[in-house]
């Protein structure tokens, strides 16, 4: 087994008075992929937004518990979560780049807006490769973000988060905006990802994790119900309403 | 159940009377553009854009100084206004939920009430009074008091547009606020900025009472800020109750030039809106 990466303890979240995660505890080898997967409005969006304090920025959102990246509180009063996402980048469900940049400067955004210079030719070039993107767009670096399909928006998105080259990629439904195809592009990408990053999906799609995933964690209403490996939760899951979900009971 | 013939028949109607209903309405607009065209065209010549006013009894002169008065006021109130307009509107449409961005939004929405020439006094005790004269600071004092809580109003609105989601993305990727704020959040929402400071320029431009004991008026040219400074408006104003034939027929040609030069801002405006991304 790697050494741990992420290590989540008695997380609670909540907004206003709706208290949407309860006591999740568990932890993210380095180098793997976790899915999370659960019914919608079972938290799985929270939790991941909580990994790099995102949740934080929701008027009347509160949490308590503790998250650490490589044994770090993320929560300690001396982490600045500027810092932190850099370090933990994240994908969101709909692609969503900058309207008013090219595609060129949206790859570079983090960069710039961070201050940081450099040879930005060579990490857009590194960057787009990374997400498989490269190929289709290296003629029109600077024609704008929108003229891009959805798909090739969202591996953009992905472009964006590699190129400040986080430790951490959190991906909240990336693909559930998009096509097969696209969606089959995706995961592909998240296969080759695993080797630098360590990744955390949130995913409505039940193959889809257990096509990409190293273990899955089942979320409902806001608990942790079931985390283990992919393969057992989906073939031998040990809690009756995990295997009620997976088989399509519910959900 | 009515017939098919009598909906055809009350649709027709509608329609021929909500055409009537614009057609009404635009016979001020129509009329007024006839009126000043027709009696300040005339008067229009090359002379009127490049020299200062004549004496009274002196035939020929322009409006020069006025022209050139007017775009300098205005653009020392866009100076003072639009960083503070713009600037005010970001900070309610992010920070606007406390007591203190209700009461800058109630201020904003009593000030932009206001009457022009009640601002122009303000100006003049503020700024004419302890400068012991009039000037072009103080009139764009004025009309920056003016442009501000409008375009307060708007950018905010505009800022308020910019998806949830944008924000997010440039925040998780590590940019802090204030850089979101202003190289994301504004950045998507410039085209519409820059219409509402257009517009809010037309409107600054067209103001006579503020002026008339702000920036007075002068019949040289003055290119000093603590000045007195001739406008288009104020000069079309004192031509205007003049006793002399020949000044009228001026004030018409000055308020066609007045009407040209904020056409073609909210023209300018109204193109800026259109090449916004979509």
């Amino acid at each position: 087994m790697n050494e741990t990466k992420i290590e989540v303890q008695k997380l609670n979240a909540w907004f206003k008075t709706t208290h949407a995660l309860k006591d999740v505890s568990l932890t993210v080898p380095k180098n793997t992929v976790l899915a999370i997967i659960g019914p919608s409005g079972c938290g799985k969006s929270t939790f991941v937004r909580c990994l790099n304090r995102m949740h934080e920025l929701v008027p009347g959102a509160r949490q308590s518990g503790k998250v650490l990246v490589d044994g770090q509180d993320l929560h300690a009063r001396r982490v600045d979560p500027v810092d932190l996402r850099r370090r933990v980048g994240m994908v969101f469900q709909r692609p969503n780049p900058f309207p008013t940049m090219s595609i060129f400067d949206n790859v570079v955004a983090g960069l710039r807006l961070n201050g940081i210079r450099g040879n930005y030719d060579e990490q857009v070039e590194k960057s787009l490769r990374q997400a498989a993107l490269w190929d289709e767009v290296k003629d029109r670096l600077q024609h704008s973000a929108l003229s891009l399909s959805g798909g090739q928006q969202q591996r953009l998105c992905i472009a964006r988060s590699l190129a400040i080259e986080p430790e951490v990629l959190l991906m909240d439904e990336p693909a559930s905006a998009l096509d097969p195809i696209a969606t089959a592009k995706i995961e592909e990408l998240i296969h080759d990802l695993r080797a630098t990053l360590t990744i955390v999906i949130v995913t409505h799609n039940m193959q889809q994790a257990a096509r990409v995933s190293d273990a899955t964690a089942f979320f409902y209403l806001g608990e942790l119900v079931e985390h283990g490996p992919t393969e057992e939760i989906f073939t031998n899951p040990r809690e009756p309403r995990t295997e009620d979900y997976v088989t399509g009971k519910f959900g | 159940m009515k017939s098919l013939g009598l909906r055809r028949g009350v649709n027709w109607a509608m329609t021929a009377l909500c055409a009537l209903a614009l057609l009404v309405a635009l016979v001020p607009l129509a009329s007024l553009l006839w009126l000043v065209i027709s009696r300040g065209l005339a008067g229009l010549s090359w002379d009127f854009f490049t020299s200062t006013p004549a004496p009274v009894g002196e035939s020929g002169g322009g409006v020069a100084n006025a022209i050139a008065g007017t775009l300098y006021i205005v653009g020392i109130a866009c100076l003072i206004g639009v960083p503070l307009g713009v600037g005010a509107g970001v900070y309610l449409a992010e920070r606007g939920d406390g007591p203190l961005g209700g009461a800058i939004r109630f201020t904003a929405e009593v000030l932009s009430g206001v009457p022009s020439i009640i601002i122009g006094i303000v100006a003049y005790a503020l700024v004419v009074l302890p400068m012991r004269r009039f000037s072009a600071l103080a009139g764009g004092v004025a009309l920056a008091v003016l442009m501000v809580p409008t375009l307060a109003r708007s950018t905010e609105e505009l800022v308020r547009l910019v998806p949830r989601s944008l924000r997010e993305a440039s925040l998780a990727l590590g940019v802090s606020e204030w850089r979101t704020s202003l190289s994301v959040v504004l950045r998507t929402a410039l085209g519409g900025i820059l219409t509402a400071i257009l517009l809010a320029v037309a409107r600054a431009a067209g103001e006579t009472a503020p002026l008339l004991f702000t920036a007075l008026n002068n019949q040289y040219w003055n290119l000093r800020a603590d000045q007195p400074t001739a406008s288009l408006t104020v000069q079309i104003y004192n031509y205007a109750v003049s006793p002399y034939q020949d000044w009228h027929d001026k004030a018409w040609s000055a308020a066609l030039v007045l009407l040209l030069l904020v056409g073609t801002l909210s023209l300018a405006a109204r193109l800026l809106a259109r090449n916004r991304f979509r």
